[in-house]
């Protein structure tokens, strides 16, 4: 059995809501929240990037694994937001969590998928026998340009999760990737703000690639939407994961564990694990979860979890931690995102 | 002279479509629609906007030579939104001096790769230079026009929605519309402004889309053809390009210009028209049309279109059956063809779901910019 034996997560304390960027802008707010489906947003402080979200996210998942942790052997950091453009961020994880140094450091790049690729590889790894266990992280302090739409859902986050083969948690039965080329979104080398194609961002791109995605892991498993407990989805916004779930045939009651979207936003690389912890907090063993990411560009990472009796031994309070928050204005907003 | 067929693509965000491909499936779409082979064109009348301005791409003559295989004479036309109809006023005079010759009109545009700022600053490239560093856009510039009309007139901005209503309504029938979903005026009115008064689901939309006509004084082609349209007009007036040079905010004088020498030139009486195409880029576009084509008299337009006697059925003549600019789509380059095509469609009685009854005179109103440049063709059964 492979898979996740422990995760952590991190959610900066800081919102901003829809309806304060929205006055800024002249905007109404409602019509915002309808069209996006999301009232608020996570922010990182001034004093907080991807490296110390992911620094937290990995301290939590690293307290509940029992084993010694110099035995996680390889230490993959996937964002879009990494601290340097050249110099990994996995290596300065990785001696901020004090683990010794024969460990494979590498960091991922494949917009908000990056992390889920990162587990496949990792995940080869483990099951080919070359290490016991390794650590993934996803971790974005994501940037959008003022006035923008990505404004409004644009967040900060980190989900680490550390897999092996002993006491699994959640365990992978099976994947499926989907990729093309397809630009929707992107940004060049010394380009502050990310770019984007509108509504081409949609039907060719996230749907397309998370329907094939899915449904040809449906197939590989011969599984149906309806064996499953829970969906997860990636979660640019509130509609997209709802529209694209039921297209494939899942119900409300299957995803909405998952739409952690509403009041935290889409904290990109984390987005959809974020959904997957937030799932995590109440699944039982033997659940079936099924779990597909997004990254522009484009892919989809689908993956089978099932939940193993134990999850009981590592699972964390996701609720009470994402109501812990204070709200900041729009001049904060900005300050903390290093915009002024 | 006479229009023998008519193919249009669908109009929309295109995303898998660019604008060669867009291009070769309108002229190879209307030769078959023909049954033509593309060595029976004599010459090419293509209509576009914006791939100078977007994708640095002119002399795209040249690239329809390469598309089929020809060396016959191609004239690429620009007349901003009027690019359409201007080609097709080209193409009659080019027939005019020569007999026995058969030409074809495509119209083409490739927007949605872009922005929506760099599409509609692209787009004010029709506005002029002063109006431009002003920070004017054509939604600015229709916006001045229906702030004028409306309080010059005492309406309100409901009986501009009315025009939106309407052409969705007709968009609803029209398989190649962009948009083929009815409105209610309650949702109009409660969309997001552009400029004020005009509103989002005031506005024609940001399309791809081609579409290409066939043209011939040819006896012996129009004789064996399914169906054919006599050009019975084909005018073109121009006026300032700037607003603030014109006389009055509350009329297009160009299209007062072209629809009297059209009605002239086609010797018909404007009763006569059952059915017409007209430039809705905003709704205050179709009012201000409306009345300075003569249909309305002039302030009369707003309480008009609330009646929606010009919605398919009404008491008056049919107008915008397409769904016109605001349903069906604008791109640009092709919008003045596809007018055209869509009055040949009523005319030889192929407009399916939206087929006006009786219609033996048709009329299309094509204008470039806010009313720089416009275009009246009067087409008869």
């Amino acid at each position: 059995m492979v898979g996740i034996v422990s995760y952590g997560f991190y959610l900066p304390i800081w919102r901003i809501t829809t309806k304060e960027i929205a006055s800024v802008w002249g905007k109404n707010y409602l019509e915002i929240e309808n069209s996006l489906l999301v009232q608020e947003k996570t922010v990182s402080s001034s004093d907080e990037d991807s490296l110390t979200m992911a620094y937290e996210a990995s301290s939590l998942a690293l307290k509940n694994f029992s084993e010694e942790k110099n035995k996680i052997k390889f230490v993959f950091f996937g964002s879009e937001t990494p601290p340097y453009a050249v110099n990994p961020a996995s290596t300065i994880l990785a001696e901020f969590l004090g683990l010794k140094k024969d460990y494979l450091a590498n960091d991922h790049q494949f917009a908000c998928k990056a992390a889920t690729g990162a587990l496949i590889e990792g995940l080869g790894l483990i099951k080919g026998g070359v290490f016991d266990y390794g650590l993934v992280v996803a971790s974005d302090k994501a940037t959008a340009k003022p006035h923008d739409a990505l404004e409004y859902t644009a967040a900060s986050g980190a989900v680490a999760l550390i897999i092996g083969k002993k006491n699994v948690a959640l365990e992978i039965l099976d994947f499926f990737s989907f990729s093309s080329d397809t630009p929707d979104f992107w940004r060049r080398e010394g380009i502050r703000y990310p770019s984007h194609g509108g509504r081409f961002t949609g039907k060719p791109s996230y749907f397309y690639h998370i329907h094939q995605a899915s449904t040809l892991l449906f197939e590989k498993t011969k599984l149906k939407p309806k064996d499953f407990n829970y969906a997860v989805f990636h979660m640019p916004n509130g509609k997209f994961p709802q529209e694209v779930a039921f297209g494939l045939g899942f119900e409300k009651k299957q995803i909405e564990k998952s739409l952690v979207v509403l009041h935290l936003g889409n904290s990109y690389t984390a987005s959809a694990l974020m959904g997957l912890v937030s799932v995590l907090e109440v699944a039982k063993k033997d659940d079936l979860i099924f779990f597909c990411s997004y990254g522009s560009g484009a892919g989809a990472d689908a993956f089978v979890f099932k939940v193993t009796k134990s999850l009981d031994r590592v699972r964390l309070p996701f609720t009470l931690t994402a109501e812990k928050k204070k709200y900041i204005d729009y001049p904060t907003y900005l300050k903390f995102m290093g915009m002024i | 002279m006479k229009i023998i067929a008519f193919y249009q693509t669908k109009f929309g965000e295109l995303w898998e479509k660019s604008l060669t491909s867009l291009i070769k499936e309108a002229i190879f779409g209307v030769l078959k629609e023909a049954n033509l082979e593309i060595d029976q064109v004599d010459a090419i009348f293509f209509s576009n906007m914006m791939a100078g301005v977007l994708e640095n791409n002119l002399h795209t003559s040249s690239k329809i030579s390469e598309i089929i295989g020809k060396n016959i004479p191609i004239f690429r036309v620009e007349a901003a939104c009027a690019s359409g109809g201007i080609a097709f006023h080209l193409a009659t005079k080019y027939l005019s001096d020569n007999s026995k010759k058969t030409v074809l009109i495509v119209g083409a545009e490739k927007m949605t790769d872009y922005s929506p700022e760099e599409t509609t600053l692209a787009l004010a490239a029709a506005a002029s230079g002063e109006e431009q560093e002003a920070g004017l856009t054509f939604p600015g510039l229709y916006a001045l026009m229906a702030n004028f009309y409306l309080q010059k007139y005492h309406y309100s901005e409901e009986n501009l929605a009315y025009v939106s209503f309407k052409n969705h309504f007709h968009g609803s029938l029209n398989p190649k519309a962009h948009f083929q979903n009815k409105l209610t005026i309650e949702k109009i009115l409660k969309s997001p402004y552009v400029a004020y008064p005009l509103k989002v689901l005031d506005s024609s939309p940001i399309s791809d889309g081609a579409a290409a006509l066939i043209l011939t004084n040819d006896a012996y082609l129009i004789k064996k053809s399914k169906y054919s349209v006599s050009v019975l007009a084909s005018e073109v007036a121009t006026d300032t390009i700037n607003l603030f040079q014109r006389q009055t905010f509350d009329e297009i004088l160009a299209t007062k210009i072209a629809s009297e020498l059209a009605f002239k030139k086609a010797k018909i009486e404007r009763k006569h028209i059952k059915v017409a195409e007209v430039h809705d880029c905003f709704s205050i576009a179709e009012i201000l049309a409306m009345e300075d084509l003569g249909f309305w008299k002039k302030g009369e337009g707003g309480k008009n279109i609330k009646e929606l006697s010009t919605q398919i059925g009404g008491s008056d003549l049919t107008v915008n059956p397409s769904g016109g600019l605001k349903a069906s789509g604008h791109p640009v380059g092709a919008t003045g063809v596809k007018q055209i095509g869509e009055i040949f469609l009523q005319l030889t009685k192929q407009a399916g779901q939206r087929q006006v009854k009786n219609a033996k005179y048709g009329l299309a109103h094509n204008v470039g910019g806010s009313g720089g440049t416009v275009v009246v063709t009067i087409l008869g059964s």
